[in-house]
């Protein structure tokens, strides 16, 4: 913020979560309630505020680097796969492990350790 | 609705200076932010009554309007909800306070363990606690508290001091504990000082156990109260004994605990003595906690006196904190950390929460000072809390049962007080305590305003809270 100096330890949490709502990256989420976010003449059309990307579950996927784009990232973006095969309901293109390649994750036991084992897949 | 037609209110805050500049203690988030020239003008236009989004953005920018609107110091017109936060249901203990007697060899009679206003209700129960109950103590501090790296005893009675080779006992179990499960243990006390010896402040000191004096000025302020069964007064007997601790004891900074009274409200003169004279690393002061119609009880212009003293000791505070060097008026010290912090607190202190005390019986209670009352049992160390009665104490409790505080810019830092001392005056744990309003506001005011000025004119001082445990 530039017309308020954060002084003390919670006015800096404050003023890093008012930040974080321009900065963070959103996506399929409505418009929030209550907040600080958004828009201060309309409380309801504020932005979303839960980030995606390194967030509080951990999942190889959906992540952006600090830049805000895909090329400085710990993985390759293929590996955003993973989650979709793993956690979501929305049926995106993953590999058929039914038919295919049954053993595509067969090394990642837990997905926190062993994310790096996914195998690539080039149909 | 469009952003043109929107109209804003203040929301709520406390505005203070200090060292010339112009700060927002918001509430209930307890954030302190540093105006500018701008959003000063934005508050000032709206203090007259609502305007619109137009011509506060007319009159300092939009930026500032949506900035102010962000932290909460403005609101539209429906506010802001304010969530009700519920401590999660097995919070872990942090604290645990052992009362290793409920013996003491003084008789002060404002003592809120013996006095007219007890709650104590310890016949039939044991005076004092032994291995088997200081064990099981121990252990259930171990169990319950969770995840936590560092965990705390502090020693309390009675007097402490007369079940000292339980105390020790205690240490080694659970220093070994410690050791054995990679957590971190420390212990502190508190005493009237009158057993200390040079073994024992030996063995203090090697132990690393900080140690609260329970003091109350010089020699006639001190033995107003705190006499002996015999009616003869205790200072000259724990005078020589506390400069032995000061003196001896070089692992942990003694602090001194003064309970202030009708007959002794001398906060200047009380600090100066145990502060400069015996040396004290810290003083704290507390009002005695009793019914109103006690003769010791501070009245209202008794708390305005208090009051009054306690700004001028805190403006020495200020003097020394802009030059970089340590104050011991604890009360100040406190309060800056809990301003530092932003600590918005559910409720008063961790009583019931992540601090119990346990009595020589074993049983639980929110926390010392309602050790071996019957009506506040929370449950034994040998099988835990019952829940029910902690939801009770907890829910009575909380800041958004008090409907007298609700508009209080003091809450974050107050939830209400002390909740024996509301038991004393209203019969309820949960009821606020409205006697203190005035004072604590003013106590805050203060506060704010001296935290304001260190922030404005030295603010590498307020480092030294950024760890500081929050009360």
């Amino acid at each position: 913020m530039r017309h308020l100096r954060a002084v003390n330890q919670k006015a800096r949490r404050i003023d890093d979560y008012v930040a974080s709502l321009d900065e963070d990256v959103v996506a399929l989420q409505g418009p929030g309630q209550g907040g600080r976010g958004g828009n201060p003449a309309n409380p309801l059309s504020q932005r979303p505020h839960v980030p995606l990307g390194c967030s509080l579950v951990f999942s190889p996927g959906w992540e952006v680097d600090s830049a805000g784009g895909t090329a400085g990232l710990c993985q390759p973006v293929e590996r955003d796969l993973y989650d979709c095969y793993v956690t979501c309901f929305w049926p995106a293109q993953v590999p058929d492990h039914l038919n295919n390649y049954p053993d595509w994750t067969a090394k990642c036991a837990a997905a926190t350790k062993d994310w790096r084992n996914i195998d690539l897949v080039f149909p | 609705m469009t952003a043109q037609e929107a109209t804003y209110h203040l929301g709520e805050f406390r505005a203070f200076e200090g060292g010339g500049k112009k700060f927002l203690y918001l509430v209930p988030s307890a954030g302190i932010f540093e105006l500018d020239r701008e959003a000063e003008a934005v508050l000032t236009r709206l203090a007259q009554g609502g305007a619109s989004h137009q011509e506060l953005s007319a009159l300092a920018g939009e930026e500032v309007v949506q900035e102010l609107y962000q932290a909460h110091a403005i609101a539209g017109d429906g506010g802001f909800a304010e969530p009700l936060q519920q401590p999660q249901a097995d919070f872990p203990l942090q604290t645990l306070v052992m009362n290793l007697t409920n013996q003491c060899n003084l008789s002060c009679q404002y003592c809120y363990e013996f006095g007219e206003d007890k709650v104590a209700t310890p016949e039939g129960k044991p005076k004092f606690m032994d291995f088997e109950t200081g064990k099981a103590s121990v252990d259930y501090l171990f169990a319950t508290s969770g995840g936590r790296r560092a965990i705390h005893i502090t020693f309390f009675g009675g007097e402490t001091l007369m079940n000292f080779p339980l105390l020790k006992q205690i240490v080694d179990y659970a220093s070994g504990l410690a050791a054995e499960r990679g957590r971190y243990i420390d212990f502190s006390l508190t005493t009237n000082a009158t057993l200390l010896t040079p073994t024992i402040i030996e063995y203090l000191s090697e132990k690393r156990i900080g140690v609260t004096v329970s003091m109350d000025g010089g020699k006639e302020a001190h033995d107003k109260f705190r006499v002996f069964a015999n009616g003869k007064g205790s200072y000259d007997i724990i005078e020589p004994r506390v400069r032995a601790l000061i003196r001896d004891h070089k692992t942990r900074p003694i602090t001194a605990r003064v309970t202030m009274t009708s007959q002794a409200m001398d906060v200047m003169g009380t600090y100066r003595h145990l502060k400069d004279e015996l040396g004290f690393w810290e003083v704290g002061f507390a009002p005695v906690t009793t019914a109103p119609n006690r003769l010791y009880s501070i009245n209202e212009r008794g708390l305005d006196s208090v009051l009054e003293q306690f700004r001028a000791l805190a403006d020495d505070y200020l003097a020394h904190a802009l030059r970089g060097e340590h104050h011991g008026f604890s009360n100040v010290s406190d309060t800056l950390a809990e301003l530092h912090q932003g600590v918005s607190k559910s409720h008063p202190c961790g009583a019931g929460l992540g601090l119990v005390g346990v009595g020589p019986s074993g049983d639980i209670a929110p926390c010392h000072r309602f050790v071996d009352s019957d009506t506040h049992r929370l449950g034994h160390v040998s099988n835990g809390i019952d829940r029910e009665r902690q939801t009770d104490f907890l829910g009575r409790g909380h800041i958004h049962s008090k409907t007298d505080c609700r508009t209080c810019f003091a809450r974050p830092l107050c939830a209400g007080g002390c909740h024996h001392e509301a038991y004393v005056r209203y019969g309820d744990t949960g009821h606020p305590n409205l006697h203190y309003c005035d004072w604590i506001r003013g106590w805050t005011d203060t506060c704010l305003q001296i935290y304001g000025a260190i922030a404005a004119q030295n603010p590498s001082f307020l480092e030294h809270f950024s760890e500081r445990k929050a009360a």
